[in-house]
């Protein structure tokens, strides 16, 4: 048998290469085997949504969905804007001001997941004639939480304010959401 | 069971040890497929075909169980969330495409296995129980291939299950309501479609635990070899481990080369391009075939065009489609039979001249011819070749094998594996390898004509 002096066998350079070969193989096999649990196209396609707020007076709300979940799109109202800023933020449960909601240069325009941030249920308040709750905003019926105008929790067991994802201006009415 | 010489498992450390005295599966993988399993030394590279078969089944149940996450089975969506797997899911189409050319290479895999079974006559006493097996895993691979193909709900699925489902029909008195009862309604829909995504899913499960059993009873006498001598002796055996892991991965490889060569650059040439257009019950294509694989069976059971009457009457005895249906079924049945067909005292085609010339000239291009004709159109001269072909393939089974394996005289066998691979002095100066074991029982000093043990 072939041996240096350390005791290195010359057949262990083949083992390592064919191990190698193998371990680079195997991952090579398992690398799609896992990927096609990943979201696929059309999910991933469907992850933006665009809303027109354009045609949205002031006060006036559109629901649209949102990687299958319901969007509350508002334009805030001057009351509901000066309503919602005399309230001290930092005394609130989830202290969020409203500029921290709306985001740099949106004056009105408030978008946030209408989903309780308790355990789900979508909350009233972003249709027509719905139960706006004690502060004038939204009202889980599932167990009593309260939003204000703004969607910041204000009474109920949700912990924190209604969910505001990321989203931006593509034109002067159309935002883009996701 | 093992021979007597094989290495024994020796769990070294504290865990090893432990684990040995619990569960001992790392001593049951030892004596399967490791340094405890001696084999016999001349395994040629037709002897691969088995790991390979297990290999493409693990493939096959893990490529299908990950289509399955995607994969929706309702006549209204099937073909659509094909689309969706191909265009939508990530690496989809390799997935698509890996299992239904995984089929394809299972069927070749499985064919030259069965082929070297008919060679070796690997069938013959003590090994009967392992190719009876064998012959149940293969009817079971063709029901599970056959349902797969209508998952996709393409004209072929669709067409292919009306035509195999219509063959239950023929069986008399009870096929009428038997064929309604298997497809759930008057022709394959929704019904059908989900049963055989269920079963799809089930029966390669079930091959699983025939394959276990296969393997099983081979270990019990271990393995043939291409002399079809017994292992008599330590130096006519190799531990499996390195030697066959070695050569059986080797081979793997090359043939995986094979493999992704179809599936990246011809993923379709073994499909039928009408299957990819979705099912339409009104509209039956131009010419309905199975996949390749079933193309000798599609042959024999097209090859019955006349009913089986009482001559100079009308009456009828057995219809043709009922004709078509047991001579395609009688065709796998049959291989049940061989090990009590095929009476001859030696095992191996290299030691049988008469044997091996009706091997090569007569079943070989029969099966070949088979294989042609079950993809021609149902047109003369296809038809009275198929007719001539389905007779010779009965006939070499049930007259000729039996005739020829006990009127020929074969050539004298070795008379062990060592002195077949290293010659007579081979195997005298192999005593040292015997561990110092003496001579053992039942040799002729000659090494004349043998007697297959």
């Amino acid at each position: 048998m072939a041996s240096t002096a350390e005791g290195i066998r010359r057949r262990d350079w083949i083992h390592v290469a064919a191990i190698s070969t193998a371990g680079v193989g195997g991952a090579s096999v398992l690398f799609p085997l896992i990927s096609q649990m990943a979201p696929t196209a059309d999910v991933l396609a469907a992850s933006t949504t665009d809303v027109d707020v354009s045609s949205l007076e002031p006060g006036q709300s559109v629901k649209a969905t949102f990687r299958d979940q319901p969007l509350f799109v508002k334009r805030m109202s001057p009351e509901e804007i000066s309503e919602v800023q005399a309230v001290d933020a930092s005394g609130l449960r989830d202290p969020q001001s409203l500029e921290d909601r709306l985001g740099e240069g949106n004056a009105d325009i408030l978008v946030q997941l209408g989903v309780c941030t308790h355990l789900g249920c979508v909350p009233l308040g972003a249709g027509e004639g719905e139960d706006k709750g004690e502060f004038d905003g939204y009202f889980c019926p599932c167990h009593g939480s309260h939003y204000d105008a703004a969607g910041r929790i204000r009474k109920g067991p949700a912990p924190t304010n209604l969910v505001v994802p990321e989203f931006a201006f593509v034109s002067d009415g159309v935002i883009r959401v996701g | 069971m093992s021979f007597a010489w094989a290495n024994q498992y020796e769990p070294k450390s504290a865990f090893t040890k432990w684990i040995d005295e619990k569960l001992p599966l790392p001593r049951l993988v030892y004596n399967a497929v490791g340094a405890g399993y001696p084999v016999p030394r001349n395994l040629n590279y037709m002897w691969n075909f088995g790991v390979l078969a297990g290999f493409f089944l693990m493939f096959q149940i893990i490529t299908g169980v990950v289509l399955a996450m995607h994969y929706a089975a309702d006549v209204s969506v099937a073909f659509g969330s094909i689309e969706h797997i191909m265009r939508n899911v990530n690496y989809g189409w390799l997935l698509k495409y890996a299992h239904a050319n995984g089929a394809s290479f299972f069927f070749i895999v499985i064919y030259l296995h069965i082929f070297r079974g008919f060679y070796y006559s690997s069938y013959k006493a003590p090994r009967e129980m392992i190719w009876l097996l064998g012959v149940v895993i293969f009817l079971l691979m063709m029901a599970t291939a056959f349902m797969g193909y209508v998952l996709p709900w393409g004209q072929m699925s669709f067409w292919g299950a009306k035509v195999i489902t219509g063959l239950f029909g023929a069986i008399p008195f009870i096929g009428e309501p038997l064929q309604v009862w298997l497809v759930g309604g008057y022709a394959p829909n929704d019904s059908t479609l989900n049963r055989f995504f269920s079963l799809h899913f089930l029966l390669p499960f079930v091959i699983a635990g025939v394959v276990i059993l296969h393997i099983w009873s081979l270990h019990i006498p271990g393995s043939s070899n291409p002399t079809g001598v017994e292992v008599k002796k330590e130096s006519d055996t190799v531990p499996f481990h390195p030697y066959y892991t070695a050569k059986d991965g080797w081979f793997l490889g090359l043939f995986l080369i094979f493999f992704a060569t179809i599936v990246f650059f011809a993923p379709n040439m073994l499909g039928h391009p009408d299957n990819w257009i979705e099912a339409n019950p009104l509209s039956t294509p131009a010419h309905i075939v199975p996949e390749w694989y079933f193309y000798p069976f599609y042959a024999i059971l097209r090859a019955f065009t006349g009913d089986l009457t009482i001559p100079f009457t009308g009456i009828i005895l057995i219809e043709a489609k009922l004709l078509g249906v047991i001579a395609m079924f009688s065709a796998i049945l049959v291989w049940f039979f061989l090990p009590w067909l095929d009476k001859s005292p030696v095992r191996s085609g290299a030691y049988r001249p008469l044997f091996r010339k009706f091997f090569w000239f007569g079943l070989v291009p029969c099966m070949a011819a088979l294989f042609y004709l079950g993809g021609a159109t149902p047109e003369e001269p296809y038809i009275v070749l198929s007719q001539l072909a389905t007779a010779y393939y009965f006939l070499h089974f049930l007259v000729i094998l039996p005739i020829v394996s006990q009127i020929e005289i074969p050539k004298p066998l070795p008379f062990s594996i060592t002195e077949a691979v290293l010659g007579k002095d081979g195997d005298a100066a192999a005593p040292s390898a015997a561990a110092g074991s003496a001579k053992p029982e039942g040799d002729a000093p000659d090494g004349a004509l043998q007697p297959a043990e």
